[in-house]
């Protein structure tokens, strides 16, 4: 018995230098040794033959239903003028313009039966569709038995993703927290100098870019040169938790956030002993005044890290970009978009909270192929003069979503959880009456 | 979204929407993941509350009475039998030549139908007759506040008084089809749905 115990223990050892030595260390120095390019090549390849081989399935079996990421309708965009006065136009009373009629009613509702079909928000908040399987149980929509091979490579596919990445993973996520948590607390002890500053900012990257490999993330910086300074704020679509660590692979940044309990809070107290961290209670949180005060403070200290802030507040799906809210906009300040896309085809990054708690979506991502993400680093931007909040937030949101490729929206994330404000129905309701009133007084003379 | 959604509808089932409402099969597993993810619950139906949640619905101002079209009379859940009859209404009259194999009757997007989902739109009570006073209502679920009772109400009128032809001074279906004879139905009350 005691010598399975020893033999248990000295292959522990191995694997654990392995790692270490393989990818840890070269991970802290930001060396790549070109495991994670094959790795990629060869999943690349292994999914386009998958999904050639699935179109040849679909088109000998053709009851297959069909993978297509188009929608389910096509919509005219007209507007409530446009449509409503082309459908007057073929009824027989002679209307100037104005004025009500029965078919009016026509609008609304096919508008209404268009939405029930397919609208713009709700699919922001669950997974993209693919538009080909890529061999994950869980982006398998319609997917029936095609042939042998297919299936034996997605139980290969099954096996490496859970007996050898996640295994793998989760030891790097262990070693890289804990190597945080160490480091941090290690260099809170030093007074405040440069060499704080700097050992600091060397743990916190050494620790992201551990988590990186943990996540066998391929990150592709663009547009290095307007890298966030510090004195700045760093603003940025939100999809995941992992955004952090994508973000905090190439700078360092200080987060802001509400304190949390548990490990997070461990973590949180550790971080902040080494540098500053903007870190709110949860009463902090709801006085909007303190919590700008305490961000103009932090950027006022030209040595500390630029904030890194999500303004859509919530997790989004990365195929759009969602109302910003304005909060982070009217502390002045000069701002650094930063536009996130990740490619879904390896693995989907969005964390949908009402599905998934965050264990369950930390285990979803180790067991994916792997992240693979752009990143567009946009130049600074400032408000200008008679640009209010709201204006300067929707420009910044209209940067990133036009360097992302995303869909610029202009509702609120918030309508995840909250039903929509009525002040948009009263607009309609009005825009709708100055089309029945503009006559109004003429005919009545 | 997910294996399991389509999972849950059996291909007897898609052969039946078919016949019924002229859909074709790969139209009806697509709508069907839509009812899906639009059934919080996972109860195979659809409360108002369900469709509340689509924020541009919310915002219509007609949304409840679309929503209402959805619901049988004295019902609460909508099955997806019935999302897809009520959606059936709004395919685009073309289309029929395509699929021959409906069952005998009107199909549920002729022109006649069409025009009969718009006049339940206004009938509340759903007696056959649009009264001055659905009209009214209905008239105010359009403009919210912005139009005063006495103005909405002579609107209300001379809708009533062009249409009604027998002087009962409500508007039946065949006055309702008369006044809007010459209106394009076909096209404004149909989605085009992508096969």
């Amino acid at each position: 018995m005691e010598g399975a115990w020893e033999i248990a223990f000295v292959l522990f050892q191995v694997w654990l230098s392995i790692v270490v030595g393989l990818i840890v260390l070269p991970a802290m120095f930001g060396v790549s040794l070109g495991f994670t390019d094959i790795y990629i090549k060869v999943l690349v390849k292994t999914l386009e033959w998958a999904t050639l081989r699935i179109q040849r399935g679909q088109k000998e079996q053709p009851t297959l239903p069909s993978q297509s990421a188009n929608g389910i309708i096509e919509k005219d965009d007209g507007s409530m003028e446009e449509e409503i006065g082309e459908l007057r136009r073929s009824h027989p009373k002679n209307l100037a313009g104005g004025d009500f009629t029965m078919c009016d009613a026509f609008y609304f509702c096919k508008k209404g039966i268009e939405n029930i079909v397919e609208d713009q928000v709700t699919q922001r908040f669950t997974s993209e569709e693919l538009a080909s399987w890529n061999l994950l149980t869980r982006t398998n929509n319609n997917f029936r038995y095609i042939s042998v091979r297919l299936t034996i490579i997605w139980g290969l596919g099954v096996f490496i993703r859970y007996c050898i990445l996640l295994p793998l993973r989760i030891t790097l996520a262990v070693i890289g927290l804990s190597w945080l948590v160490i480091g941090t607390t290690l260099v809170g002890l030093l007074p405040s100098s440069n060499a704080k500053n700097w050992l600091s900012d060397l743990v916190h990257i050494t620790c992201y870019r551990i988590c990186a490999r943990g996540l066998s993330a391929t990150i592709r910086y663009h547009n290095k040169e307007n890298r966030p300074k510090k004195g700045g704020i760093c603003v940025a679509n939100h999809t995941s938790p992992i955004d952090i660590v994508i973000l905090a692979n190439d700078g360092c940044y200080a987060m802001v956030g509400q304190v949390h309990g548990g490990l997070m809070g461990v973590i949180q107290r550790s971080m902040v002993r080494s540098c500053p961290h903007v870190w709110f209670e949860r009463s902090e949180m709801k006085d909007r005044h303190a919590v700008a005060k305490r961000l103009k403070d932090h950027i006022a200290d030209k040595t500390k890290l630029p904030i890194l802030i999500f303004p859509e507040g919530t997790c989004i799906n990365n195929t759009s970009v969602m109302m910003f809210k304005k909060g982070s906009f009217e502390i002045g300040g000069t701002i650094y978009p930063v536009a996130i896309k990740y490619d879904p085809q390896f693995g989907d990054a969005f964390w949908n909270s009402a599905k998934n708690n965050m264990v369950s979506y930390l285990l979803r991502m180790m067991t994916s192929w792997a992240i693979v993400c752009n990143m567009w680093y946009l130049p600074p931007m400032t408000r200008q003069d008679g640009e209010d909040a709201v204006q300067f937030a929707n420009r910044v949101k209209s940067a990133i979503a036009h360097q992302g490729g995303l869909v610029d929206l202009s509702w609120d994330g918030g309508l995840k959880r909250e039903k929509v404000k009525e002040s948009f129905k009263e607009e309609q309701q009005k825009m709708y009456s100055s089309m029945i009133v503009v006559n109004m007084n003429e005919s009545l003379n | 979204m997910g294996s399991r959604a389509s999972s849950l509808l059996r291909e007897e089932d898609i052969e039946e929407i078919k016949k019924e409402t002229g859909f074709s099969h790969s139209q009806i597993t697509r709508l069907y993941s839509r009812f899906h993810s639009l059934d919080k619950g996972e109860n195979g139906a659809l409360s108002r509350e369900d469709f509340q949640r689509i924020p541009e619905l919310a915002i219509n101002p007609l949304g409840d009475r679309i929503i209402n079209a959805f619901f049988p009379e004295g019902e609460d859940q909508a099955n997806f039998r019935g999302f897809m009859r009520t959606l059936a209404h709004f395919r685009p009259v073309e289309d029929n030549e395509k699929n021959k194999d409906l069952t005998s009757g009107e199909p549920l997007n002729s022109r006649t139908n069409k025009l009969l989902f718009a006049f339940r739109l206004y009938d509340l009570d759903r007696d056959d007759k649009i009264s001055r006073d659905e009209l009214l209502q209905v008239l105010r679920m359009m403009v919210g506040v912005n139009i005063s009772d006495e103005q909405l109400g002579s609107i209300a009128d001379r809708t009533i008084q062009e249409a009604d032809t027998n002087g009962d001074m409500c508007i039946s279906f065949s006055e309702f089809i008369k006044v809007l004879e010459k209106v394009d139905v076909e096209q404004k009350m149909s989605i085009r749905f992508l096969h």
